[in-house]
């Protein structure tokens, strides 16, 4: 943790205002809080808005979240000095990565994936690179201590990687055309590298007759998600989802 | 009630207490930095830990509920221990925690001597440090004139935050970061524009927010307090004037729960150097031109031959806002002996008449009342401007919630929400009448309040709008048995007093404006009336302190005694007579008003019987037997209040109605002296240009 400061006046933009779209959104986001309670949108209204101005959240965006909930310019500062995830100087145009540096991660070699950061962005975090395309910055775990080391690029992460790979997802991101996220070794997600150790006798899965249905065996993730023929029998009706929420559209 | 055993010592106390309040009641001694009786429960600085039996850990007092402990096993009441070496160890180890990054730096601190810290580390705290490591440091911020920022010394229990949010009501300040880098300041250090900042000096703990003015200026312990009254507002707030030597240092609040609880304005407080600067040291004359220094004999000498060669009705006296009961009483005897009829204490042109009684012109619902009332009608004041801490007083009734505000007048930010209903007289004789919707939320209320402002009052037509104002009272039900709601909000400290005594106009006398016409008077005399603009051609006797606008106009000056200087009474305005002390003696050879005046008397051939303050104390006892009440509201009379309703007053203007006070920090001639009050006028002004420009 550190002191942190909004940029200076020089990087900030001259004035923010939601997109029409943003806006829309946001307003139903104020909806669902009951009236006079409508600063509690304040965290999705500032994560909004520091998605439209690419990474980060200047000045203006903080007064005009003030001015939409109206609330005190300092509250909404507060929390957005407050909360790490929220970036208050620009960061990299194509990418911000955010490098786990806990204990998982570095014992796993996250301190390879630093000086790449150092020689490829900059050495101090937090500043964008020359070409101002990235930036970086150690976070706290981010929570696949079995994929560690790891990387968070946006909404993706990038596990398992060497100061090779790192590197190619870095390029990745420079051309544009950045690698599939998940682990960047040969392994499905967290399963063990280079394929099953346990269960792998066939006869396993072999048709076995059953009463009723026959039940198939999850070879396939999206199979092991969908919940088994006892998980689906309910004694209350499903309930609906709210028909107003927008932000599941 | 709910009992509980503390240290051994059974009580009754009721069940909505926090534990600190239950152990206080029962006489135990609870250290704390963050709890404050008149601010939120924040239980962040966790100095208040007690042994509560059955718990396994310390808990914070502050944020403990006496309905939340549990009975013991037999049914027993709950158990609190204060005392024992488990709370001994806690307050030890909290204080290890606070002192790890707090400055040693006592010795410069402006805090040294009356710092909550420094008392509760001799009381509670360990002897020696064991941190070897760095300690963090923070960023000074500029949070406005006043007060001045160490926040190295800052131990985050955000007292100063909760009072700007709650009581000031302006959310200015906030913690910005976390945890270890956690930092008090406004947003991107912005002024605070708050009327009320300096009460955060006050509550700061630590040495943190310290007083800019008075910074490195003087030691508590060198400091002579004298228990006085604030006379900048009509509130009256009662302060502690702390001198060094024969100068006032600064002045601080002082609990009294029915006036001030325990906030002063900035004015109140800050208005410190208007006293040394530009003062009246000693008698002028002016020749020519110009003003030239002159000894007594001669200055009376000068009235004298004035006086004797004028006929009486061209002779006129006019009180200023900051005079003092007994000068009042004096000057009015002065004048009635010289039989002078245009006597006015009214600068303003506000049309009260002691005639009318008491009750017309007293805040009859009395402040602590705002606190009992559910419905209020502000007619033609803004009282964040006239009386910040009658201002905050209301805040903190509507922020309890099921308070309807009402107003009418000028539209401003008042620190609360309100219901805007008109500008001028035109909406308040539609509520008279009962059409306008919000009469009936008035009529619905038991206790509403109708506040009447000097806006309202100090115009040509105000005898009009008092009785239209009163017949909204009646009307509406504000005054009824057992609650008299209307309420005259003044504007200067010496108004009350001063109709009281009857200082307004004899009959066939002038009032202040008519006085301060061309040609009106030969010979006019101001007891530091500095508000009024007096036309060329009178010869103008003034008695006060300050080089202001009284003085430029001038032929003679009587120097006075500020309000530090002299012990006087002051009515306030709801009625309360108050007793102002000295804390040190006028500069050079300035003298006590009333004595000037005694002085004077004997010059004109009308020599008054009192030569001691304590005579003339006696003399007005004996006048107006009321004066002698100290700190008591008399009930007032609602039959005046139905006389003044039933008054014929002439038609009403349809203007609407607009401040007198434009510029809160300089309201008067010490005000207007201070550079600090020229500063926060300059800051204020800068900080809304638009409310200004209104």
């Amino acid at each position: 943790m550190a002191v942190r400061r909004l940029a200076p006046e020089h990087l900030q933009p001259k004035e923010f205002s939601f997109t029409a779209e943003n806006l829309a959104w946001a307003q139903n986001e104020i909806k669902k809080y009951p009236p006079g309670r409508q600063q509690s949108a304040v965290i999705s209204l500032l994560w909004r808005a520091q998605e439209q101005c690419g990474g980060w959240l200047p000045q203006k965006a903080i007064e005009a979240v003030a001015a939409m909930l109206g609330m005190a310019k300092i509250r909404v500062l507060e929390v957005a000095t407050f909360y790490t995830m929220f970036l208050l100087s620009p960061v990299g145009r194509k990418a911000h990565i955010q490098v786990c540096g806990t204990t998982p991660c570095v014992l796993r070699g996250a301190e390879e994936l630093f000086k790449v950061c150092h020689h490829r962005i900059h050495e101090e975090p937090f500043h964008v690179s020359a070409d101002g395309d990235f930036s970086w910055e150690e976070v706290e775990c981010l929570g696949a201590c079995v994929n560690a080391p790891m990387v968070l690029i946006g909404h993706d992460t990038f596990e398992d990687l060497t100061a090779e790979t790192f590197e190619k997802v870095i390029d990745g991101y420079a051309k544009g055309s950045p690698p599939k996220p998940g682990p960047q070794i040969d392994r499905h997600f967290s399963a063990p590298v280079g394929g099953p150790t346990t269960l792998t006798d066939p006869s396993l899965y072999a048709k076995k007759p059953s009463a009723g249905e026959p039940q198939q065996p999850a070879v396939a993730d999206d199979d092991a998600k969908k919940p088994g023929a006892a998980a689906n029998v309910h004694e209350a009706p499903i309930p609906k989802p709210p028909a107003a929420d927008s932000s599941r559209a | 009630m709910a009992k509980l055993i503390v240290d051994g010592k059974e009580i009754d106390v009721p069940p909505e207490y926090t534990l600190l309040q239950a152990c206080e009641a029962a006489g135990a001694e609870i250290p704390r930095f963050c709890f404050h009786e008149r601010l939120s429960i924040a239980g962040n600085c966790r100095m208040c830990l007690v042994e509560l039996v059955g718990s396994p850990k310390p808990v914070a007092s502050c944020a403990w509920g006496v309905r939340d402990c549990r009975p013991g096993p037999k049914g027993e009441p709950p158990q609190v221990r204060t005392r024992t070496p488990m709370v001994r160890k806690a307050h030890e180890g909290v204080m290890e925690f606070l002192l790890i990054n707090h400055p040693l730096d006592c010795p410069i601190c402006d805090q040294g001597g009356e710092c909550d810290l420094q008392d509760q580390t001799m009381a509670y705290g360990v002897d020696a440090s064991r941190f070897r490591e760095n300690k963090r440091a923070v960023e000074d911020k500029y949070i406005g004139a006043l007060v001045k920022t160490s926040m190295n010394r800052c131990i985050q229990c955000t007292r100063c935050v909760r009072f700007a949010t709650e009581v000031a009501g302006v959310p200015e300040l906030g913690a910005i970061n976390r945890g270890e880098d956690m930092e008090i300041t406004t947003y991107l250090e912005t002024a605070m524009t708050s009327e009320l900042q300096g009460n955060v000096v006050d509550l700061c703990p630590v040495g943190a927010l310290t007083s800019k003015p008075y910074a490195f200026a003087a030691r508590p312990w060198e400091l002579a307090k004298t228990e006085s009254v604030d006379v900048m507002d009509a509130l009256g707030s009662a302060i502690r004037v702390d001198t060094r030597g024969r100068e006032v240092m600064r002045i601080l609040p002082r609990v009294n729960e029915d006036v001030n609880e325990e906030w002063i304005s900035d004015k109140t407080r800050h208005v410190v150097d208007g006293l040394r600067t530009q003062r009246l040291d000693q008698p002028y004359l002016r020749e020519g031109t110009r003003l030239r220094p002159a000894s007594w004999s001669e200055a009376f000498a000068a009235i004298a031959a004035k006086v004797g060669a004028v006929p009486r009705q061209r002779i006129g006296a006019i009180a200023g806002d900051l005079a003092t009961v007994e000068e009042l009483f004096a000057l009015k005897d002065l004048m009635t002996r010289l039989e002078v009829k245009n006597i006015d204490c009214r600068q303003d042109g506000s049309p009260a008449l002691p005639a009318w009684g008491r009750a017309t012109y007293t805040f009859n619902a009395t402040v602590a009342g705002i606190e009992n009332a559910d419905a209020l009608l502000i007619v033609g004041s803004n009282p964040r401007r006239e009386s910040v801490v009658l201002n905050a007083r209301i805040r903190k009734r509507w922020r309890a919630g099921q308070f309807p505000i009402g107003l009418i007048g000028e539209q401003a930010d008042l620190t609360y929400a309100y219901e805007y209903l008109g500008a001028g007289p035109d909406t308040l004789a539609e509520i008279a009448s009962g059409r306008h919707p919000f009469a009936e939320r008035l009529k619905q209320a038991q206790h509403p309040i109708i506040l009447v402002g000097q806006a309202a009052l100090s115009r040509p037509d105000g005898k009009a709008i008092a009785a239209l104002a009163a017949r909204t009272a009646v009307e509406l039900g504000a005054v009824k048995e057992g609650w008299n709601g209307f309420s005259v909000l003044h504007t200067v400290a010496s108004r009350v007093g001063g109709l009281d005594l009857g200082l307004v106009p004899g009959e066939g006398g002038m009032a202040a404006p008519d006085m301060a016409a061309p040609g009106a008077l030969d010979v006019l005399f101001l007891l530091g009336a500095d508000e009024i603009d007096v036309a060329p051609g009178a010869f103008v006797v003034y008695i006060g302190t300050h080089g202001d606008r009284g003085a430029h106009r001038a032929d003679v000056i009587l120097p006075g005694a500020a309000y530090t200087e002299k012990t006087g009474l002051t009515v306030n305005t709801e009625g309360r007579v108050q007793l102002i002390n000295r804390a040190g003696f006028p500069p050079g050879n300035a003298r006590e008003d009333w004595a000037i005046l005694r002085a004077l008397s004997d010059q004109l051939g009308t020599r008054l019987p009192y030569d001691s303050l304590n005579q003339l104390r006696a003399a007005l006892f004996k006048a107006h037997p009321a004066l002698a009440r100290l700190d008591v509201v008399e009930p007032s009379d609602a039959g005046d209040i139905r006389r003044l309703a039933d008054l014929s007053a002439g038609a009403v203007d349809r203007a609407p109605f607009r401040s007198p006070i434009t510029d809160f920090y300089l309201t008067n001639p010490i005000a207007r002296a201070s550079a600090i009050m020229a500063e926060c006028s300059a800051l204020a002004r800068r900080a809304a240009p638009a409310i200004a420009a209104e």
